[in-house]
């Protein structure tokens, strides 16, 4: 604190402290945690707030078990992101490994670009494309109809399949970055001493590579993840009513049905599930937060 | 030697097919634009036509929606850029437990839905000060994260900074306040561009939290989600050919000014 002082003195000090303390705790701590203290409190009208039933209670949280359908659209949530998470995964892996370790250097910043250019363009209008892809009259239905492969056209859109595609195409790319990051402070030498040795190139990956990528792996797993649990676009595009998200369920408490006290329960049990996944693969994958943020 | 070539055309071929992955589906919603189908898709091809760009451009609420995003993109920038800049200044003079809670902290809005930032938000600014969802609220929202990410942006310029230059003009006389602006703030001006860009292309693609502190706002970004919900036509295909055009662009500039940016460090380290 003193070495702060000593390089911006008081004034710059002063509102430079002040900056912090109103980002940190205006926008940040104090909504969270006034988000949570809310979750547990009863839904009254403005008559009864601070009066006799405005108690501490766990109701909003039991809700979640006593309602079938939104416990069933909770547990899919969470199977669904997994899934998208470990699907990035395969899919960005050889990508990932190809950039870092085999690509010629000149031809590298191209492939680089054409990884950023998606990257950079709005999550909705990627999510748009495959709304396009996957309609009833769309090119998909049209391409499988004229191989032969199916004899009507499918309803893609509205289900569970449709959002899940969607969101691995929306949330690739969060995966390939953090990826390829890891996988290219590997020395190649390590992988060639390997190769000299006679290992195989499934024990090079599995015993060089892999661990080597591990930040990465966790990295990417994080923000997939968190992305895919936490997304509304995707599943309010692509889904349908029989295919609901968990964001969906807390959106229509807000604005539907008008009781923020359940919603905000809904949303820090959200919240806990990210936190958890992170922990989770921090612990599995052995790294720190310092790894997480870069 | 054949197992070698073998695997070098698997590779190939699975790079082909990653990427077409990547860009087929913007292709498509790109070529429908040009269908004049009344709604948008390729099959079937009905004719070209322009006339979904006339449709677009005489389209009143989509102008207001874009003037909402640019509002709400320049308070984001006018808020996230200082706060990331004052974050990051205070992080680079701290080395003790401190400057890790304090990072943690930092970048924990990264690391939360986007809906959560969007909900605390607007409970924590109804309960407390009676402020209720609109642009206000928008800004504050978007800026508790974007905030976030221009804090990591100046933290990676600083931590190339050559602190004796500092110490050289307080030596010499110099007021903490002319260190400042003379020497630290010109040194970060390429960070300052750079966040004030990503601050406003991630406030302008911003879905999740802005659908909660809106109120009754419509950014552009929204806007589109409630045409393809209700009311689709190829005119949302135009804007969106229009908005990928233009992020296209502005990746490209951004990439290009990064990576002389990396040349010239590079070549200042050797020299």
């Amino acid at each position: 604190m003193t070495e702060v002082l000593r390089r911006y003195g008081p004034v710059l000090t002063g509102v430079i402290l002040l900056a912090v303390a109103v980002w940190l705790a205006l926008l940040v701590l104090l909504p969270q945690l006034m988000m949570i203290g809310f979750s547990f409190r009863p839904s009254l009208p403005p008559s009864k707030i601070g009066g006799p039933e405005d108690v501490f209670t766990v109701r909003n949280y039991l809700t979640l078990w006593t309602n079938q359908i939104h416990l069933s659209i909770f547990l899919k949530t969470i199977w669904a992101s997994a899934l998208v998470t470990a699907t990035t995964l395969a899919v960005c892996y050889p990508v990932a490994y190809y950039l870092a370790q085999v690509a010629p250097k000149r031809r590298l910043p191209l492939l680089i670009l054409m990884l950023v250019v998606p990257f950079w363009i709005n999550e909705l209008l990627r999510t748009f494309s495959w709304y396009i892809i996957l309609a009833f009259n769309g090119p998909l239905n049209a391409v499988l109809l004229g191989l032969g492969i199916i004899d009507e056209p499918q309803r893609f859109l509205g289900g569970d399949a449709g959002v899940i595609v969607g969101m691995v195409y929306v949330y690739i790319l969060f995966m390939v970055f953090p990826l390829y990051n890891a996988i290219e402070s590997l020395d190649r030498n390590q992988i060639e001493a390997a190769r000299d040795l006679g290992a195989g190139w499934l024990r090079i990956h599995r015993r060089i590579v892999l661990p080597h990528a591990k930040p990465g792996i966790a990295v990417g797993c994080i923000m997939t993840f968190m992305l895919a649990a936490g997304s509304y676009a995707v599943p309010a595009l692509l889904g349908g009513p029989n295919s609901r998200w968990f964001t969906e369920i807390i959106y229509n408490w807000f604005f539907e049905g008008g009781n923020w006290n359940q919603g905000a329960a809904y949303a820090f049990i959200l919240l806990v599930l990210c936190i958890g996944f992170i922990l989770g693969a921090m612990r599995l994958f052995r790294v720190g937060l310092a790894d997480i943020a870069k | 030697m054949t197992a070698a070539r073998f695997r070098r055309l698997l590779t190939g071929a699975y790079l082909m097919l990653f990427f077409g992955y990547l860009f087929l589906p913007l292709g498509i919603m790109a070529a429908a634009t040009f269908n004049s189908s009344r709604f948008p898709t390729v099959t079937p091809w009905m004719g070209f036509t322009l006339g979904w760009f006339q449709a677009l451009w005489e389209d009143q609420r989509m102008w207001a929606a874009l003037g909402t995003s640019l509002l709400v993109g320049a308070g984001v920038i006018a808020l996230a850029v200082p706060l990331g800049l004052a974050a990051a200044l205070l992080l680079d003079r701290l080395h003790s437990r401190a400057k890790t809670v304090l990072y943690a902290l930092m970048v924990s809005p990264l690391l939360t839905p986007g809906v959560i930032v969007g909900i605390s938000t607007l409970v924590f600014w109804r309960e407390w000060f009676g402020v209720s969802g609109g642009l206000f609220l928008t800004v504050v929202a978007q800026s508790s994260f974007i905030a976030a990410y221009a804090m990591l942006l100046f933290s990676a310029r600083l931590e190339r900074f050559d602190p004796a230059l500092e110490e050289a003009a307080l030596d010499l006389g110099a007021t903490h306040g002319q260190v400042f602006r003379r020497i630290t703030l010109p040194y970060l001006m390429p960070a300052i561009l750079s966040a004030a860009l990503l601050a406003f292309l991630q406030s302008f693609e911003n879905y999740n939290t802005t659908l909660f502190v809106r109120g009754l706002d419509t950014t552009l970004t929204v806007y589109i989600a409630t045409k393809v919900r209700t009311g689709l036509t190829p005119a949302v295909n135009a804007l969106s050919l229009v908005l990928i055009a233009l992020t296209v662009l502005g990746a490209v500039v951004y990439e290009i000014l990064r990576r002389r940016e990396a040349r010239r460090q590079a070549g200042s380290v050797t020299a």
